[in-house]
């Protein structure tokens, strides 16, 4: 008769796949989790406490630091909730240019994840030539912004900055070149054997599960749920774009990397479209009062973020600053259903699982 | 060699002995240096990157010997609750083996260390005992990441054993002996490649199983186990397990180059090239490959790989048998 031994085994803050300051408390027997506790808040900064001293155009540098992988998506979500407070009038030119950052940004965000995916299941080369894509969506919003990652971009009103000479250009000429990376990336990854076995039927969750848990993003698209705030609830100027939202009805790690895959060709699409009606001229910036002061009130916005959805609130009393801040960050919500999925699993599974949740640490903790 | 060895055994004995098997030292140190420099180097090509290209020059020629430098002037810290003199008994153990086993690999017609009659017998037993050097490492380093480390190093090791054990059956089958020697010369009219390719099939796959190598490199498995059984090591204790990959990886390449590759036995019509050079070109087409394999695949799961070991190897490798018997009975 062998006798056997639950072990508690401390994985993170510092372990290779939790991304970033992220700690399970497992308890396992031999490799099989018998119980997970997350244990998150190592990168908390009070994004939203800090808020409330700070006048509106100041928060938006906080926000770049939420989910840092793709800080456009969260630049725009506190400027919407401000210009839906002031009922703004923003400008053709600006809206165009916001939707493009969001879509690199989305398409930058999506390589990332693809890319520490495969390194979080073993496969090192996916992981550099999705970093090498990256960089030239880097490069291009680096050249509009003046940052690779902390953006600071979008103001209320507008953006900051026009796009310089040539960069609609630079833009035009990177999809056609990323849609034949991708097409490698499918060739290397998509088919392998190995990689098949490793994500299909891990992680499956149900369509109700998924929506008790209020996961978004790719996570809930994966059970089958036909549901992206940019079709749903078109907000800036997405009615105009012609894609469609990629549904998969597994529920699985499998297919959560197809959605995130396909989601990237239709990125590519509405940045095509949108290179294609891009207003010649006109200006980047609404006419917006110096000091921003919404009425009193209250707002809710959201939209859609690679990671899920992204909503902002703000409880206003007229004032300079707000009186209350809330984000609703998609990777908090969506890493609750971690210690549900991991039970009964094994080591190499629980990093299959995480991985393909998609979490960006600065999001969850706030 | 050979009258050295039955000769009355002399201080002038001992010494040739000591200069041969430090020549072997070097040679093998000097493989794994530049190995390890190849490995980055053509995983930097696979990438898109440069790999190491600071120290010795453009081609970073000098990187490895860098790297060595570094850790042995390392801190050599030793868990205070490790089982100590586990602990350091642990590298050696994994090591030496990797070393025993050069000495039958026939590198040409004649450079080879110890001619034995059962040659391919001794490497298949003496590079088992790695396996427990690899689990009494993780087991004294008494941190949970290296035990599950160690654990799934040993599960791994002793099941790719056996495919890869049976898979050469079909070689001695054709060469009728377990002599490294006699099996290379039964290759000179053709390479046993040809005659049981399935058996070189699995035994490829074992053999990068049996090096803990990618696809298969659970035991060490950075993204979920950080760094497995060695995960307590620094300095030159952690050199030597590293070591010990570098020579298992030279070992098994040559013993694939003798088994399935015809050794130093040239081509055709160009058997004016010294088998010496034919064993390296053979030898470096099997490292690259193994390279290859490293940029190419993920990672399996603990249980896939079991499950692949012996449900899909282990029937290949015995149906090899009766294939390897039936073409031998028919053709030869």
């Amino acid at each position: 008769m062998i006798r056997t031994e639950e072990m508690l085994l401390n994985v993170g803050p510092q372990h290779p796949s939790t991304h970033g300051v992220f700690r399970i408390v497992l308890k396992i027997d031999g490799e099989t989790i018998i119980e997970a506790t997350p244990v998150i808040g190592y990168l908390h900064r009070g994004t939203e406490k800090l808020a409330e001293n700070l006048q509106y155009t100041q928060i938006i540098p906080y926000t770049d630091r939420m989910d840092y992988l793709a800080a456009m998506t969260n630049n725009y979500v506190i400027c919407h909730a401000v210009e839906t407070m002031m009922s703004l009038e923003i400008p053709e030119r600006a809206e165009y240019l916001r939707v493009i950052v969001m879509e690199l940004g989305r398409i930058a965000s999506h390589l990332v994840w693809f890319g520490t995916y495969l390194l979080d299941i073993g496969a090192m080369s996916p992981f550099l030539y999705a970093f090498r894509e990256r960089e030239a969506i880097i490069n291009m919003l680096n050249e509009i912004c003046g940052a690779r990652l902390t953006f600071n971009y979008m103001r209320v009103g507008g953006v900051k900055w026009d796009a310089p000479e040539g960069w609609i250009e630079k833009v035009r000429d990177f999809v056609p070149y990323m849609r034949e990376e991708l097409a490698g990336y499918h060739d290397l990854v998509t088919g392998n054997e190995i990689f098949l076995n490793r994500v299909k039927g891990i992680g499956y969750y149900t369509k109700e599960e998924a929506l008790n848990f209020s996961l978004s993003g790719a996570n809930l698209r994966c059970t089958g749920t036909n549901w992206d705030l940019r079709k749903d609830e078109p907000y800036s100027i997405y009615d105009r774009f012609d894609f469609h939202v990629p549904v998969f009805h597994t529920g699985d790690a499998w297919a959560r990397y197809q959605c995130r895959m396909q989601e990237i060709e239709e990125s590519l699409k509405i940045v095509e479209q949108a290179v294609e009606q891009f207003p010649e001229e006109g200006p980047v910036m609404a006419k917006v009062p110096r000091i921003i002061k919404p009425p009193k009130g209250e707002a809710f916005v959201r939209i859609e973020s690679p990671r899920g959805e992204i909503g902002c609130y703000i409880a206003s009393e007229g004032k300079k600053e707000p009186y209350r801040l809330k984000f609703r960050r998609p990777s908090f919500y969506n890493l609750q259903i971690l210690p549900k999925l991991l039970v009964g699993e094994n080591i190499s599974n629980l990093i299959t699982i995480l991985g393909g949740i998609d979490i960006v640490l600065g999001e969850v903790d706030g | 060699m050979e009258e050295l060895l039955y000769a009355q055994p002399g201080w002038t004995h001992v010494a040739i002995f000591f200069a041969l098997g430090a020549a072997l030292l070097v040679t093998v140190l000097g493989f794994v240096t530049y190995a390890i420099l190849a490995e980055r180097k053509v995983l930097g090509f696979m990438q898109m990157r440069t790999g190491p290209n600071r120290v010795g020059g453009r081609f970073g020629l000098l990187q490895t010997v860098a790297d060595v430098f570094k850790l042995l002037i390392k801190e050599d810290t030793i868990p205070k609750l490790a089982d100590r003199p586990l602990f350091i008994l642990a590298p050696v153990i994994a090591f030496a083996p990797a070393f025993m086993v050069l000495a039958t690999i026939p590198f040409s017609e004649n450079m080879q260390f110890a001619d034995l009659g059962v040659g391919l017998l001794y490497y298949v037993a003496v590079s088992g005992i790695s396996t427990i050097g690899i689990l009494m490492g993780g087991w004294a380093s008494n941190n949970k990441y290296s035990l599950l480390g160690g654990m799934r190093a040993a599960a791994q090791m002793i099941s790719y054993e056996i495919p890869l054990v049976i898979s050469v059956i079909g070689v001695i089958l054709f060469a009728g002996s377990l002599n490294l020697n006699d099996i290379v010369r039964g290759q000179e009219n053709i390479a046993y490649i040809f005659l049981t390719p399935i058996g070189f099939f699995v035994f490829l796959i074992s053999s990068i199983a049996e090096l803990n190598r990618t696809p298969f490199d659970l035991p060490e498995a950075e993204s979920e186990l950080v760094a497995g059984y060695h995960v307590e090591y620094s300095g030159f204790r952690w050199a030597f397990f590293m070591l010990t990959e570098y020579v298992y990886l030279f070992a098994m390449a040559s013993l694939t180059t003798v088994l399935f590759l015809g050794g130093w036995n040239p081509i055709p019509f160009l058997d004016f090239i010294p088998g010496m050079l034919w064993f390296g070109v053979k030898f470096s087409i099997v490292v690259f490959f193994m390279i290859w394999i490293r940029g190419t695949l993920p990672r399996l799961r603990a249980d896939q790989l079991m499950s692949f070991a012996w449900k899909v190897l282990l029937p290949l490798a015995l149906l090899n048998i009766f294939v390897s018997a039936a073409v031998k009975e028919l053709f030869l």
